[in-house]
């Protein structure tokens, strides 16, 4: 796929992005794949400085709220659970510990890459009891309904799964009546696009105007994207646009929705730094709740002190820059990281320090 | 070996020093290992270096898998300490190993990892001197732990350091990275993906040899990226060097199939482990004539350079991307964990 | 969010595809794109064949660059 990483083009989508850029623009990516493209190939510092980014609170693993967490750790330390998890989540803190620590001290923690591997681990330990820490936006949660589909098919009475998956539109929404953030455009998740196609999204343009390209996750897809949301924004015709075309349809994967709506329904949800956000998070159907480890294995937690000064939620909603954090880089940093901004490599404040954007006095 | 010992496990009594013991020397370490100093079984190796300078290292190896794609525990344990040596500008010359074994380990494994290290050390043309084995209970070690310690003399005059670094000096490498790494990663349970990619560990004494011959002081230092890959290795050096070095995203080799399994995987391949390369720094005027030194042995055909030394950014790092923005290459913190996200 | 890459059908087996990605071969499960064929490219999540990729949109992108390519040349 040649054109996605050449350099002439891009040097000529880069001219484009200058003439069009006629007034300032703050579009914000909301999904932590694309904060991490765009860090990654230094764009940033190549964009014409009418273009503003900001990274929003597109990665499910910084929003996942700290005393959530440490209901998940309690429970990895109990002798007969096994936790099975995404890597993404091991390292991320919650308000003492992480899954990464308890695993040193004995908890049986397994990190898998797919959730059928954990249904394995069930059909595998019939003795324990298998919880699969079920994290991710709607890219991901059609392949969690479809392990929770092989234990019941199964008939496997040791598998659970403990939901904190979040929801994107409603998200989206709620930084849109929020009085404090101002945005021009987004760049849309290309992946949770890839399930959900562009209707959930017509909101953001038909009710609140504003400009929203479905976008990919090479620097130059995200060049593209920028020149239809430009074009838009010009032109004063806010619309749902796909750049992404060879992996996003607008109805979108009507088989994985399927699958969310036949094991999953809507509850409020909170989100770390944002708040509560009504209809963002997910929760077996009733008819499955022997799966559902919240209501399995009821456990509460005294939880420990919540650390002051922490701007994670600013940043989450773009208002506060991850450097004008009062701990980035000092108290704060990727190998002892207070929020999850910082833990997860797609977090904002994570893909800052990496990726040095104060130090080659740039920015990211 | 015979069909009873096929089926023979390590037993604590190997490691007591008995009657045992002794067997287990004699028929599975010396009858791979053997060599004249090896052979006096003293309890200390003696040795005549010459006079000049000695180098010195050690290094312990608790890899999982033990056995992968281009190699094994074994192996890595030999070539491990002589590539330290190596790049460190000594001719390799002896090897001390240590064995700290699982009880219930079978004895086959054991003879397959000894061989396996006389083959390596064959080909670096050192020798294994002196040792020792210890049998600890079920479950105190997880099946086999290695030490091996090195010693090489360094030549007259021979001054490799990350001191020596200088603006305008080239950073070359000597084929493509993270090969090791993803070997591993491969044979780790539920990443379950299939690769041509094998392990690429190797000794590198006679590329580090054949470049100071080339290079002779224009060589200012070298150093084998294994743990933490490329990125770690280069902030180190710029760190130590006091230097800044700049790297260029398009030239760093790298094979199509770590490229892909990285990008499933979310992981970086500058991260990842190299067992069979170096990083060579060296002035710019004496640069093609390394490169074409390496590029005549098989281990170092796809050599090339990456970067160079900036007389700017000091003790960092940075990448000048495929878009040509720069950004920084940081140093690796935490074990690389697989990612969706 | 979403680490996702493009990979190739090799072969299909009830609902799991032999893919190759990058010339590593990796056994998924199709389940979420029950009409994918072999020789499709999927685009790969977690062990999972999220969506067919339409190759159609991808040419697209070819011509793009070619005509900007041109433009260049002048």
């Amino acid at each position: 796929m040649q054109p996605y990483k050449n350099k002439d083009y891009a040097q000529h989508l880069l001219d484009r992005l200058r003439e069009e850029a006629v007034r300032p623009l703050s579009a914000m990516e909301v999904c932590g794949t694309h904060t991490v493209a765009i860090a990654r190939s230094g764009l940033r510092d190549l964009l014409p400085k009418n273009i503003r980014l900001i990274s929003g609170p597109g990665c499910p693993v910084c929003v996942t709220d700290d005393l959530d967490l440490d209901i998940v750790i309690a429970l990895a330390r109990q002798p007969e659970i096994i936790m099975a998890t995404f890597g993404d989540m091991m390292r991320v803190p919650g308000t003492q510990s992480s899954l990464l620590e308890a695993k040193s001290r004995g908890a049986d923690v397994r990190v898998v890459y797919s959730p059928t591997d954990a249904v394995a681990l069930a059909a595998e330990h019939p003795d324990k009891q298998v919880v699969f820490l079920a994290v991710g936006f709607e890219t991901t949660i059609p392949t969690i309904a479809v392990a929770v589909e092989q234990a019941v098919q199964q008939g496997l009475q040791n598998f659970s799964i403990f939901s904190l998956h979040k929801l994107v539109p409603p998200v989206m929404e709620a930084l849109l009546t929020d009085p404090e953030v101002k945005l021009d455009a987004f760049i849309n998740p290309g992946h949770v696009c890839t399930i959900l196609g562009t209707e959930p999204f017509r909101f953001i343009a038909e009710q609140y105007g504003k400009p929203c390209v479905v976008t990919g996750f090479e620097a130059i897809d995200i060049m593209e994207a920028l020149l239809m949301i430009l074009n838009q924004y010009n032109q004063g015709r806010p619309a749902v646009e796909i750049q992404y075309k060879r992996a996003v349809r607008p109805e979108g994967n009507p088989v994985a929705r399927a699958f969310i709506n036949k094991y999953f329904t809507p509850v409020n949800a909170l989100w770390r730094g944002i708040g509560e956000v009504p209809g963002s998070g997910l929760v077996l159907r009733d008819e499955f709740a022997q799966l559902d480890a919240q209501k399995r294995f009821p456990i509460t937690v005294t939880p420990g002190k919540r650390v002051k000064n922490c701007s994670c939620g600013q940043v989450l909603k773009g208002l506060k820059l991850p450097y004008e954090c009062a701990l980035f880089g000092k108290a704060c940093t990727p190998m002892k990281p207070v929020g999850p901004c910082m833990v997860s490599t797609e977090g904002s404040c994570a893909a800052y320090y990496r990726y040095g954007a104060q130090k080659v006095g740039g920015t990211v | 070996m015979s069909k009873t010992q096929q089926d023979q496990v390590i037993l604590l009594g190997h490691g007591s020093g008995g009657t045992l013991t002794n067997q287990l020397i004699r028929t599975v370490f010396q009858d791979a290992l053997h060599n004249p100093i090896l052979d006096e079984m003293l309890d200390a190796a003696i040795l005549d270096l010459g006079q000049g300078r000695v180098a010195f290292t050690t290094d312990s190896f608790v890899v999982d898998p033990i056995f992968f794609p281009g190699g094994d525990i074994g192996k890595l344990a030999v070539c491990g300490t002589v590539n330290d040596l190596a790049v460190s500008g000594a001719v390799p010359l002896y090897l001390s190993s240590a064995f700290i074994i699982e009880e219930g380990f079978p004895l086959a494994d054991l003879q397959r990892i000894v061989n396996s290290m006389q083959a390596a050390a064959s080909t670096a043309g050192v020798r294994v001197v002196t040792g020792d084995t210890k049998v600890v209970g079920r479950g105190a070690a997880d099946k086999i732990f290695i030490n091996t310690a090195g010693i090489g003399v360094v030549p007259s005059g021979r001054d490799l350091s990350p001191r020596r670094i200088q603006p305008g000096d080239l950073v070359l490498v000597s084929g493509t990275l993270g090969d090791h790494g993803l070997t591993i990663l491969a044979q780790r349970e539920g990443l379950a993906f299939t690769t041509p990619v094998i392990s690429d560990c190797t000794p590198l004494n006679r590329i580090t040899s054949a470049v100071m011959e080339a290079g002779g002081e224009a060589v200012r230092c070298m150093r084998d990226p294994t743990r933490g890959g490329l990125a770690t290795t280069l902030n180190e050096l710029a760190t130590q060097g006091e230097q800044g070095i700049l790297v260029q995203e398009t030239l760093i080799p790298l094979r199509r199939e770590v490229v892909g399994a990285c990008e499933m995987l979310g992981l970086d391949p500058l991260y990842l482990a190299n067992e069979g390369k170096v990083i060579v720094i060296v002035a710019p005027e004496a640069a093609d004539k390394v490169l074409e030194a390496m590029r005549n042995l098989p281990e170092g055909q796809g050599a090339v350079a990456v970067g160079r030394v900036t007389g700017s950014d000091r003790r960092l790092v940075l990448l000048e991307t495929e878009l040509g923005a720069t950004r920084i290459m940081a140093m690796l913190e935490g074990e690389p964990l697989p990612r969706i996200c | 969010m979403c680490l996702a890459i493009p990979s190739m059908i090799l072969s299909i087996k009830g609902h799991t595809a032999e893919i190759d990605v990058g010339g590593n071969t990796k056994e998924v499960n199709i389940t979420l794109t029950p009409e994918a064929k072999v020789g499709d490219y999927v685009l790969l999540h977690a062990g999972f064949a999220i969506q067919v990729m339409d190759e159609q949109a991808a040419e697209e992108i070819f011509d793009a660059w070619e005509v900007a390519y041109a433009a260049l040349q002048k």
